[in-house]
């Protein structure tokens, strides 16, 4: 079995985002770059996955500027067997990376697509989703447990209020959620080979996706700062401060 | 224009969030109808007509929707969608799981976790983890929006819509419902709560945990929450999560316990009205946020916070 996982390089998740004082958007310029965090659990599952005997093989895919060759080399690093970058400087929506997604399921026809559930950068949770619309393909969004087996995937999804297991038919988009798994660290010899497995960079151009914005992006601002907090020195003193405030 | 809210419920009461999404449905028009979809419909509908400001309720049943397939979601809704400018549903795991789909049968984008309706077509939401807040204009015939009930007030009950049945599309035949663990509690929801009670890290094992955040939780009338640290060490369920990756709350008063506060959380509370700070870590970063910051270790201070309350009456 193929699988298929989208990766995204944003911002690492460690580094507070700053917001550009002409507010048209996060400043980028030498911050800290890595795979998406919900990507990273999508690759150890497929790596999981292919370890079972279950996958066969594992195609990591970006679309992206053409630092985003970085996230391919981690995904092969993890595991994945080769990689493709459809390269563009162009910042996309959710909706026309699931379109360009679209376009690179029909070239490699994988049988599941096991992608993160949300970017920290964009907190969309909308890709996975409109890529299983697209090809008409059932979903298993927010998965913690995913167990393949005759051409069924059996899922089980975080929802509000606990959990709730789904059976889905194959071609189908997982998405994952952060307790799916704890990913694991690319090791030296495993970064080195990974220099070695084939990486193919295509103009998003090439594909003749139509990737127009639908989102005109007015202004990026700060959230309103808090007022500074007063610290207190009992329980009591605590509990007589909300009252004051009306909360209790 | 006419603009089509989803209902949030769970088949025998519809959510306080159906309330609050309404409430940003009448920010972009007068005319706003509720699509109930489920089982039940005809009991749940009644409470929809109820609304201030809804003219109709539209109701669609079915098993399939009963169960919250995103597939079956998705041909309801948009199925309707010729009728309408604008869906908006409440950005829950289920309003999350099915928008976006409908979003791409229609060819439109998301503007998913709405915060701020500006006008019809201008929108606001946060984005990195809520350390920015991004102001998009829509050029789409129809927009797909799902929207942050915490950020909206709940409408006001004392309407009388009328309703009417629509179909429910057939059962999406590539997905099945296996089954569901729910949890059960006699505390209020968590996203709806008042007061919010959270542990982190700090309790160090769930019987600590029960021992110590619960038993405030029902001395203050609060919902229980945790940070991402304690759900991964097991000391908590996975949905009292807060945070960026969990839920979005936005209580009269939050009360974090043994929490750090890493941006991640922050993005889940910082919009409570007041927060409250109990940790030992005087430069822990939660005390950034923090309206009250208690500096002592927490085995001392709750039941400390215990007695104290119990003096005040609680």
């Amino acid at each position: 079995m193929k699988v298929l996982v989208p990766v995204k390089r944003v911002i690492d998740y460690n580094v507070k985002a700053r917001v550009k004082a002409d507010q048209t958007g996060v400043d980028l310029a030498n911050v800290k770059m890595s795979m998406n965090p919900f990507c990273e659990i999508a690759v150890e599952e497929a790596v999981r996955l292919k370890e079972k005997g279950v996958a066969t093989e594992i195609v990591a895919v970006s679309v992206g500027p053409a630092q985003a060759q970085e996230t391919l080399r981690t995904a092969l690093a993890m595991g994945a067997d080769r990689a493709i970058l459809i390269q563009t400087d162009q910042d996309l929506e959710p909706l026309a990376v699931a379109k360009v997604l679209k376009a690179v399921v029909a070239e490699e026809s994988p049988e599941l697509v096991l992608m993160g559930k949300q970017a920290i950068d964009g907190d969309n949770n909308a890709t996975g989703q409109m890529l299983a619309a697209l090809l008409d393909w059932p979903q298993a969004a927010f998965a913690s447990e995913v167990v393949v087996e005759g051409g069924k995937a059996k899922v089980t999804r975080e929802v509000d209020g606990g959990l709730q297991t789904l059976d889905v038919d194959l071609p189908a988009v997982v998405t994952a959620d952060l307790r799916l798994n704890e990913p694991r660290y690319a090791s030296l010899p495993n970064i080195m080979k990974a220099k070695k497995k084939p990486l193919d960079v295509k103009e998003l151009s090439s594909l003749g996706v139509d990737t127009a914005a639908k989102l005109k992006v007015l202004k990026v601002t700060e959230p309103p700062k808090r007022s500074a907090g007063v610290k207190v020195e009992t329980a009591a003193d605590l509990v007589s401060n909300l009252k004051t405030a009306g909360v209790l | 224009m006419a603009v089509l809210v989803v209902a949030d419920h769970d088949n025998s009461a519809l959510k306080d969030n159906t309330h609050k999404v309404v409430t940003a449905a009448l920010a972009i028009s007068g005319d706003v109808d509720v699509l109930v979809a489920g089982t039940n419909t005809a009991a749940l509908a009644g409470e929809a007509a109820k609304i201030a400001g809804v003219r109709k309720v539209l109701t669609a049943e079915s098993a399939e929707l009963g169960q919250g397939l995103a597939e079956a979601f998705q041909d309801v809704v948009a199925g309707l969608m010729g009728g309408y400018d604008a869906v908006l549903t409440p950005a829950t795991t289920q309003g999350k799981n099915f928008s976006p789909r409908v979003a791409a049968k229609l060819d439109v984008a998301q503007i998913s976790d709405v915060i701020e309706v500006v006008d019809a077509n201008t929108f606001v939401r946060p984005i990195y983890a809520g350390n920015a807040l991004e102001t998009v204009q829509s050029s789409d015939a129809k927009k797909v929006l799902t929207v942050r009930p915490t950020a909206f007030k709940a409408a006001a009950e004392g309407g009388s819509a009328s309703v009417e049945s629509v179909s429910a599309p057939a059962a999406p035949a590539k997905s099945r419902f296996v089954d569901q663990q729910i949890v059960k509690s006699a505390r209020p929801d968590l996203g709806a709560a008042k007061i919010v009670v959270s542990g982190g890290r700090a309790m160090g094992s769930a019987e600590e945990f029960q021992a110590v955040i619960e038993p405030l939780a029902d001395k203050l009338g609060a919902a229980v929450g945790a940070s991402r640290a304690a759900v991964d060490a097991g000391y908590a369920p996975n949905d009292y999560q807060v945070g960026q990756t969990g839920k979005v709350v936005a209580p009269e008063l939050y009360v974090a316990i043994g929490i750090s506060g890493a941006i991640q959380h922050l993005a889940g509370m910082k919009d409570s009205k007041v927060i409250v700070a109990i940790n030992k870590d005087p430069d822990a970063p939660i005390f950034q946020v923090a309206d009250y910051g208690l500096v002592a270790d927490y085995k001392a201070a709750v039941p400390e916070l215990m007695s104290a309350l119990a003096a005040a009456g609680k």
